[in-house]
């Protein structure tokens, strides 16, 4: 409790100032010149614009009126994209993010202040933008992505993410492609819903335009996010180096052992009591061992798995992607072909470049995917493949069968009674468990939205455990 | 320290408590309320910068506030410096805001010395006229000014500092100062506490890495005459005699000791040889680093410090850094290296200090004018450090790549309004009839600085079209990477660009030059 009076003191709210903030009774009627800047881009001929470009007064109300957009996230980069959209012309605008504001939130997320902490960031945001963008009519949903299914998404023109988790964008890039259709084998164009993402690291970034089903989507490009390293558990557990190793140590291997808040209470990064605990065992911990450096911060950073954001980076990117938004939604230039990356720790670097489409992508392929292993292995190693493979990088993938018939569940983590029920299936031969040669396999995952299809080929008993994609 | 951080600003985690002190100390002056520059400001007071001044002699119109996400329709005709300062201050209650209902030239006629007070003047939308007569007088002052400019699709920063040094510049790819071509002699020491033929299994595969190098070394330099590896082959062959060391088991098969692996991999690099930077010793043998006088800044004082320490105890070399990276090890022995290390870094920083604290009395300044914080980040950072100098000379052009054309079409842009006190294209009917006019401003300029070069009709046609438009996207792009440059300059932390930014929304591309 004492941390946030000692943060309320040094926050010298200026009331006044807030009680001038009122709302201002303007109409939603435009005003003289109000969309001046944009008009040029839309009414006048020029040499560089989209070789499908028409001047017109009509795209302006398109823009206004008819044009749709999905906004993902409204965090950093999500509250970037909606003002730089609203002062774009864009009207009609959802956007969905699951969080409530945090107080750690306030200094960069620029649409909530501290009065709006424990309400959910989508509807703030949009409250926002409607007041401050009059006629600006973003509807918020304080939902997951899971939550909606593709009658929702189809409603929309473009897709923008501005994200901070590698799963949930598979998982709306798996979505997107799930809404493609084909009519006899050709791609109907008007399936296709453009998805611009942006992500941001520090001081590094990057934009990219993906359009389902033609240029390259997010699995394609997988081995460009590289897995998270984490630390090995034998030095945690026994021979740490770092403080990090000794907060570490708390986090996962004390916590659940203390329980120092109750039994079933989970460590809560936002959550001042709980940090201040694993700072003090990783105190403790790091004097046995003669290990300086744990700090308060250092613990929340290490607790929050928190990768410092920055304001300027974030606004960057999402100017980026706004501008690819507009330059798709109007034909005005040619859209970005398609990843830009942006760096400006030593002055300011950009670099664009086409990143290829992967011939055998478990999302936007239609190539069906192989497990190779021998009838001896057993089910944990297949498990181990899906998640460590650097092209699939599942989290927990559940693992399906027909056998004899009926649809047998092999292995699901997610579910604790499930979870328990097929634990020793793991330890099980895949010709124990009944599997065949030339099978198929469904693997659900949150990673995607549509269960992954794969062929079980048995390769001989003397070939390596190592597996081989076609 | 018990006591949690008391701000809750992320960023602090990458400059720092001190960078963040500096940036609270700081006051920034932004000229022109437009799109790009409360965008500028908003990435500026969100991390908590402590003052600003909003210059602006402008009304606010409706076109302004159509693009601009801190005025609002009711504020149409009041001063636009006025209207956004409130809501900016807005953003961060922490943050002090200020506006004056003037315009820059009138401020440049009437009380120049003005400018003098802030760390940093940024100057958007400005015409040629009034960032030349500005940029002489926070030249004359020492005041940094950053130009920034949105014009259509292109995005431009100018910046004009006049000697701006670094010490933590924060490279990405940092090699070690591990010192193993010539180990000082505590690392000596302590490397030859290490037996490495008579180890138990466990502390065998438990060894850090630069001990097993160290060690080979030793019996590498028995067998070449006490030369480093110099080449690839040499480079191979020692990594084989690493890699021969490791323990088998009664079968004869290499057990698994990742610290060994670790020291092949790692043979690459950690057998660099010792020596200063380039650039560390250009800042040596600068002159503001010969003739240090008691009006030097601490950045110069220090670095004659150091300069003494290489040139006497040092021998040739920089103080240790004194930081390794994480390695398979236990923790006793890695601790013990890693304070053998540290304790080297905190033994040659004193000697440094003491040459400093020299320095200080010769020019009749007290020792307290660098503090022990500053000379110990300075020593650390010694191989990083950099200086910026950027000035306003004579415009010059390097090779036409498009950017290049992109910045030559800003300056005939300039020009155009210097002639016809209006910019191109910005009514509907003058696209055309502006498109000869500006390509005579064009060809003006090329023949005034002797460039044989063709500007395309097409970009001419596309500057007309603009209208000096400022959408709200390139505005915005541009207010986070001048923010972010802004800091730099007030944090000295992390490189500023040097000189002259361009950015191209149409091909997504971005370009630096050094004018």
């Amino acid at each position: 409790l004492s941390f946030l009076l000692f943060r309320e003191k040094k926050r010298r709210r200026i009331a006044a100032l807030t009680e001038n903030m009122a709302v201002e009774g303007c109409s939603i009627g435009d005003w003289d010149g109000r969309w001046s800047h944009v008009q040029k881009f839309l009414e006048r001929t020029g040499p560089f614009t989209h070789p499908d470009f028409e001047p017109s007064e009509e795209t302006l109300q398109f823009l206004l009126e008819t044009c749709k957009i999905l906004v993902i996230g409204a965090g950093g980069l999500g509250c970037e994209l909606l003002k730089n959209l609203a002062l774009s012309g864009f009207r009609h605008i959802h956007v969905v993010d699951m969080d409530i504001i945090d107080v750690s939130n306030l200094n960069r997320q620029f649409l909530f202040r501290s009065k709006d902490v424990g309400r959910p960031k989508a509807d703030v945001a949009a409250e926002f933008i409607n007041q401050r963008v009059p006629g600006c009519n973003v509807v918020p949903h304080f939902k997951k992505i899971q939550d909606f299914d593709a009658s929702f998404y189809r409603q929309f023109h473009i897709t923008v993410c501005g994200l901070d988790s590698i799963i949930a964008r598979r998982w709306i890039n798996g979505m997107l492609l799930s809404l493609l259709s084909y009519e006899d084998g050709v791609l109907d164009p008007s399936s296709i819903i453009p998805l611009i993402d942006g992500g941001t690291e520090g001081f590094k970034g990057n934009a990219r335009v993906i359009l389902p089903g033609m240029t390259a989507c997010i699995d394609c490009t997988l081995e460009l996010y590289p897995p998270q390293i984490t630390f090995p558990m034998c030095t945690i557990a026994s021979m740490p180096r770092l403080p990090e190793h000794c907060i570490e140590y708390v986090r996962v291997l004390q916590w659940p052992k203390d329980k120092p808040f109750g039994d079933a209470v989970g460590l809560d990064g936002d959550n001042p009591e709980h940090v201040q605990w694993v700072f003090q065992e990783s105190l403790k911990r790091a004097a046995e061992f003669n290990i300086t450096g744990v700090t308060y911060r250092l613990t929340q950073g290490v607790v929050k798995r928190i990768i410092p954001a920055v304001a300027s980076t974030n606004a960057v990117i999402a100017a980026s992607c706004a501008t690819e938004v507009f330059k798709i939604a109007t034909s005005a230039y040619i859209p970005l072909n398609n990843y830009l990356v942006f760096n400006d720790v030593d002055g300011l670097y950009t670099y664009t470049f086409e990143a290829e489409r992967k011939d055998n992508c478990t999302a936007c392929s239609q190539v069906p995917q192989k497990l190779q292993f021998p009838p001896s292995a057993k089910l944990q190693e297949v498990l181990e493949y899906l998640t460590e493979n650097a092209s699939l990088q599942m989290k927990s993938p559940a693992i399906t069968a027909t056998l004899e018939g009926k649809n047998k569940t092999l292995y699901l983590q997610s579910i604790a009674s499930i979870e328990e029920r097929t634990r020793p299936n793991l330890c099980k031969t895949l010709k124990e468990l009944g599997l065949a040669d030339g099978q198929e396999l469904a693997v659900a995952d949150a990673t995607t939205p549509q269960t992954v299809l794969f062929k079980l080929n048995f390769t001989s008993e003397t070939c390596s455990i190592k597996q081989v994609q076609n | 320290m018990l006591t949690p951080p008391l701000s809750s600003v992320e960023e602090q985690r990458l400059w720092g408590d001190h960078g963040q002190e500096t940036l609270e100390n700081a006051h920034v002056c932004l000229i022109n309320a437009t799109a790009t520059g409360t965008e500028i400001l908003k990435n500026l007071v969100l991390p908590g910068i402590g003052v600003f001044t909003l210059v602006d002699g402008h009304k606010v119109s409706g076109e302004d506030v159509g693009n601009n996400f801190f005025l609002t329709s009711s504020s149409i005709g009041k001063n636009r410096a006025q209207a956004a300062t409130e809501l900016l201050q807005e953003l961060n209650s922490d943050v002090s805001g200020n506006f004056v209902e003037e315009s820059p030239d009138k401020l440049l006629d009437n009380s120049p010395e003005f400018f003098h007070r802030f760390s940093l003047v940024i100057g958007v939308q400005l015409p040629e006229s009034t960032y030349l007569r500005l940029g002489s007088v926070l030249w004359e002052a020492g005041v940094p000014f950053l130009i920034c400019r949105t014009y259509g699709l292109i995005g431009y920063m100018r910046l004009i500092v006049k000697e701006h040094t670094v010490v933590e510049s924060h490279p990405d790819n940092a090699l070690e100062d591990l010192r193993l071509d010539q180990p000082f002699t505590e690392l000596k020491h302590h490397v030859e506490s290490y037996d490495l033929d008579n180890m138990e299994k466990k502390d065998h595969s438990h060894t850090p890495w630069i001990i097993v190098v160290a060690k080979y070394l030793e019996k590498w330099y028995s067998e070449h005459n006490s030369q480093l590896p110099k080449n690839y082959k040499e480079k191979e062959a020692f990594r084989k005699l690493i890699r021969e060391g490791i323990l088998t088991n009664e079968n004869g098969t290499p057990e698994d000791e990742e610290n060994f692996e670790e020291a092949i991999k790692n043979v690459n690099t950690a057998l660099n040889p010792t020596k200063v930077p380039s650039a560390t010793e250009d800042i040596f043998n600068a002159e503001q680093c010969e003739n240090i006088t008691s009006q030097s800044p601490s950045f110069w004082v220090i670095a004659h410090g150091v300069r003494d320490f290489v040139r006497n105890e040092g021998n040739g070399k920089l103080p240790v850094r004194g930081t390794i990276p994480d390695m398979i090890a236990d923790s006793d022995k890695f601790i013990k290296l890693q304070n053998v290390y540290r304790d080297k870094a905190m033994k040659d920083a004193a000697v440094v200090s003491k040459h400093v604290e020299a320095l200080l009395q010769s020019v009749g300044k007290p020792p307290e004018s660098t503090s022990e914080q500053e000379i110990k980040l300075f020593c650390k950072n010694a191989a990083f450090l950099r200086v910026v100098r950027c000035s306003m000379s004579s415009l010059r052009f390097s090779a036409c790549d498009s950017e290049m054309v992109l910045y030559l079409m800003l300056r005939s842009v300039d020009r155009f309004y210097q002639q016809h006190s209006r910019y191109p294209g910005v009514y509907n009917y003058q696209v055309e009839e502006d498109i000869n006019k500006l390509k005579l401003c064009v060809n003006s300029l090329l023949q005034e600085y002797s460039l044989n070069v063709n500007v395309k009709d097409d970009y001419i046609h596309e500057f007309c079209r603009y209208g000096a438009a400022e959408p709200h996207t390139v505005a915005a792009f541009l207010g986070g990477s001048a923010a972010q440059e802004a800091i730099k300059i007030i944090t000295h932390q992390f490189v500023p660009f040097n000189n002259t930014f361009l950015y191209n929304a149409m091909s997504q591309t971005s370009a630096t030059f050094q004018l």
